[in-house]
Parts: C-alpha cells; structure tokens; sequence
C-alpha cells in the first residue's frame, strides 16, 4: 500500500477546499438559513408537529442530508475531472498506485469536505430550532457513510463525464429529485399509500430516514433497512469503480 | 551494459483497429541517452506511454530494472519519470506544491530539501512559490522535469522535450539532460529534430509506423554520414565499368551516364586524385562533377520512405 500516494492526493485536494474556504463555508451556511426562514419559520408555523418533533428541527437532519450529498457528488466528480480535463491525469496512471489508493485519496478528500459542511449545518441549525441527538454516534455513522458512498458515486461520474456539461447532469437530474423526493422535507407517511409505495424505491429514503432516526428515534423505514441500502449503495459503487480501474474505462486505453 | 529497459514483442492495437506499435523489441541500456526519431503518428509516444503504464499493450512484455511493468507495476513505475509532451499542469498551484506533490505520489516521504535541489538543478527556484499559471512556456516545462525527477527515478522519458521550444531554452534544456545523464540517469527521448539527437543522444532509433526500422550507435551513424559520394557525368553513356576502374567499387548510374564513387572522408586517403587520372586514362570523358554528402536526415529519409 503506498500510503504516501493516498495521503499526498488527500492533502493536494485538501488544499483546494481551503484555497476557497469563505465559499466553502458561506453558501451552506446562506442556503440553509434560507430553508430554515422558507420551510422553518413560513411553512413550518403552519405545520407545527411531524411525529412529535417541531417542523424546524425535522427538516434539519433532511437539510442536512441534501448538502452532504450533492457536497459529496460534486467535489468527488470535480476532484477526478479535473485532472483529466486538464491533463494530470497522466500522472496518476503512471504513478505507482493501484485503484484503491487514488480512490481512498480523492473519496477520502471529497467525502471530508462534505462532512465538514455538513457539520456548519448542523452548527447553524442550533442557531434557529432546538434540537437535540438522540444516537450521536449513529448520527456521525450515517453522516460518514454517506459522505463516503456519495463520493464514491461523484468519482464514477468525474469518470464518466467528458465535459463540464456531464459533469452536472447526475447531480441535477438525479440526485437532487431524488433527494427532495426522499423524505427531506417531510414524513413519508404524510404521503397518499400509493405513493408511499413508490417513494420505497428511492433509495435515498433509506439514508434520510436512518439519518432522522439518530437524531430523534423516529424511521420511516426500520434502521436494519437503512443500514442495509447504504451499505449496498456503497458496494455497488465499489464494485463499478473496481471495473472501471480494471477496464480502464474512459481513462486508460 | 545491462538494459534497464527491456521491451519485447510489443504490440498496441486500439479499439477501432489501428496498429500504433507492431512487435517493437527495444533494449535501452542503463545510462545511456537514447533518442527515438520519427515522423508524426510513428508510434513514438504510444510506445513511452506504454512503458509508462498510461496505455495498456495488446500483447507482449516490457520491463524495467528487472520488474515487469503489468505485474509488477509498482516496482517498475518507482524508477520511471516521465515529461509529457503536452504541457500538463495545475494551473492554480504553486510549483513547490505541485512538485512535492508528484514525490509523493511515487511513494516518496515529504522532503523539502529534496524537492527544492531538483527546483535548483532546473533554475526554477526563485520562482518555488509562484503560482504555475503566471509561469512561462519554458519555466512550465521545467517544471513538468521537476515533475518528473522529484522521486529520484533511474529512467527518464522526455516526450519531445524541446517541440515549441526557442533555440535558447532547446540548448538550456540539452544542458539540463547532460547533467542528467551524468548523475547517471538514463534517458529516452523523442524528438523530430535531428540535430537534436545529433547534440545529445547516445544511441538513436528510428521509428516509423509502429515499427522499430533501427537502432544504432550515433557513432556509427555519424560514420555512415562521414561518407561522401562524387557522382562523374560522362559525356556518353557506358554498358559496363571499364576494366581500369574496376578496383575502385564504382557504381553505375543514370543508365550508364554517371558513375558513382563512395569515400571515407575520415580516411587518410580518399582515392579521388588516382581515381579521376585513371579515369582520364580510359578516354572518357568527363561532363561534370560532384559531391554530396548523405546525412542522417537523408539515413531517417529514406527509412521512412521504404516503410511506406
């Protein structure tokens, strides 16, 4: 194992997340005040109650949910493209390193810059409801899993992707109905049964519930479930990064 | 000397069909400076981008310090540093970062002293903390040696290294691969210019076409080029050499009405005042005369143009 690969590819892309860290850190902290003052404080008044929480403090572990995941996608996507847009890719395919390593550096750097912003998130929310973690260490499991599994996710498609255009499409035509279909911003049993049905397939239902359950023991799905789809959703992109090194898919003829 | 590099029966195909290397068999020995010649689209840089392990070969086996470089891909690629021919790099980094970054991706522990010797050796010190974007053409390319040298490898492949490049900076960066060489670094270059491999090379090979044609001491190319030709135009045409002149190896040419007389010019004696009063002793007569001298463009030349 070369540790100093992985750890150098992980300190380089660090480095670019710090290079802008006022962005970094002010458009989560500005778009989640602004769903607090939306969802929260306008809608929410009318509301009140969602399985015996207040409507604010349900919506932060979706709100949360929501970032990390399209933090993750794209930083990992963006992290891997790079390089071959501009061409230091051929750096890393000459270097020896093996697939798990140039993997374990730009997951790992993506999936820590979505924790770091999903923790900002976490911070502002106490500043407007009251909130409180019933399962601390669930609540950081599920938040680094997914972290993880989404940059996992964003390296496939930073693969895959052969313009800025590709780049965004997943993102914005897959992750972001799913994750606004998957129970961010209210209970799956507020739904109609048919519906409630459907919903069952978004995979993405599995994270947020778990997620929501480790901050006030409350499911739509049963945790085993949610446990359970992550940790598939995880190896399923494991198992496609795995071919794409094998193949050299898109990146080595 | 042993080979460091050792390619055997290399083939690429690609997925359309296109054969950019057939059956390459190269030894490159441990220190030497090898120039690799060739026209655009030879194969040159399908073949280094294989040795590198950024293309994937078709069949056949490469390797490098003993270590094969699909096995055994860590130890092979640990000796191997290579300068792309594009100019490949972050644009928003600083050199010392981005260099720093290659030694560590090579599996090298962090060693600033290291990296600022290699900044030093290229002349790009003063310039360790300035970002690449704001750096010129030729300081790029230095910095993509830098690159390339900053986890000590043993084998250095520069992809056409001076393409694009002033008269100047080509010199600079000749004097660069001399001190390379020196501290015992083996390097293979590509390159269209032939002065080039002429200036620095120690051994050159031809490639055309995914074809190896030669691989030979810049030496005994240089003495091949030593040769020069007088070609005598005779005012009417012969069948046959005449028997007077048969000991001087002429050939025949123009059907008859030019001879052709090849001589070492590093010889002692070239044979010329004798030949041209034996000449004048057969009763020919002589139209005009002239000398020309093949060079290695003229060698390169004609390779590719058999090939084709």
């Amino acid at each position: 194992m070369n540790f100093n690969a992985v750890w150098t590819i992980y300190i380089f892309e660090m480095r670019r997340f710090f290079r802008t860290m006022t962005q970094s850190i002010v458009s989560p902290v500005l778009s989640t005040s602004l769903y607090f003052v939306v969802f929260g404080t306008a809608i929410g008044s009318r509301i009140q109650e969602v399985e015996g929480t207040s409507y604010g403090a349900f919506i932060v572990p979706g709100l949360i949910m929501l970032t990390v995941m399209t933090q993750a996608t794209s930083n990992a996507s963006f992290g891997i493209y790079f390089p071959k847009f501009i061409g230091t890719i051929y750096e890393l395919l000459s270097a020896p390193v093996s697939f798990l390593e140039i993997v374990a550096g730009y997951v790992g750097a993506a999936a820590t810059k979505a924790m770091f912003i999903g923790v900002i998130i976490l911070i502002t929310s106490f500043f407007f409801v009251d909130i409180s973690i019933a399962h601390p260490l669930a609540m950081v499991a599920f938040l680094t899993l997914t972290c993880i599994s989404f940059a996992l996710l964003g390296f496939i498609i930073g693969i895959w992707a052969g313009n800025f255009e590709q780049l965004q499409l997943i993102p914005l035509l897959v992750i972001t109905p799913l994750v606004f279909l998957g129970g961010s911003f209210y209970s799956i049993s507020m739904l109609p049964p048919i519906w409630q049905s459907i919903t069952l397939f978004n995979p993405v239902v599995y994270l947020i519930s778990g997620f929501r359950w480790s901050f006030f023991g409350t499911a739509d799905v049963s945790i085993g479930l949610s446990l359970f789809a992550i940790a598939l959703f995880t190896g399923a992109c494991l198992a496609f990064i795995w071919w794409i090194f094998k193949t050299g898919w898109r990146i080595r003829q | 000397m042993p080979a460091i590099v050792s390619v055997q029966n290399l083939r690429k195909a690609y997925a359309g069909g296109f054969e950019a290397l057939k059956s390459v068999n190269l030894d490159i020995e441990d220190g030497e400076i090898l120039a690799l010649l060739g026209p655009n689209g030879a194969g040159k840089t399908t073949l280094i981008s294989t040795i590198c392990g950024i293309t994937v070969p078709t069949s056949g086996s490469i390797t490098v310090g003993g270590h094969d470089t699909q096995t055994d891909f860590r130890a092979a690629r640990k000796l191997i540093g290579l300068v792309p021919q594009e100019i490949n790099l972050e644009p928003f980094e600083t050199v010392f970062n981005t260099v720093s970054f290659s030694r560590g991706l090579f599996g090298k522990p962090r060693d600033e002293a290291k990296v600022e010797a290699i900044l030093k050796q290229l002349s790009l010190h003063d310039k360790k903390d300035n970002k690449i974007m704001m750096l010129s053409g030729g300081m790029k390319r230095r910095v993509l040696i830098a690159k390339a040298l900053a986890h000590e490898p043993q084998v250095l492949f520069l992809d056409e290294p001076t393409a694009g490049v002033d008269v100047e900076l080509r010199k600079d960066m000749w004097d660069v691969v001399a001190g390379l060489k020196a501290s015992g670094v083996t390097i293979i270059l590509t390159t269209h210019y032939i002065e080039e491999a002429e200036a620095i090379a120690d051994r050159i090979g031809v490639i055309s076409k995914g074809e190896i044609l030669l691989v030979q001491d810049k030496a005994d190319l240089m003495a091949q080029m030593g040769r020069k030709q007088i070609q005598i135009e005779l005012a009417q045409a012969v069948d046959d050499i005449p028997d007077a002149l048969k000991s001087y190896a002429l050939e025949r040419a123009d059907d008859g009405l030019s001879l052709i007389y090849s001589y070492d010019t590093t010889g002692e004696r070239t044979g010329i005042t004798t030949l041209l009063n034996d000449l004048q002793k057969t009763g020919l007569q002589m139209k005009d005369l002239q000398t020309r001298q093949s060079s290695l463009e003229d060698i390169f030349v004609d390779l590719v143009k058999e090939t084709a």
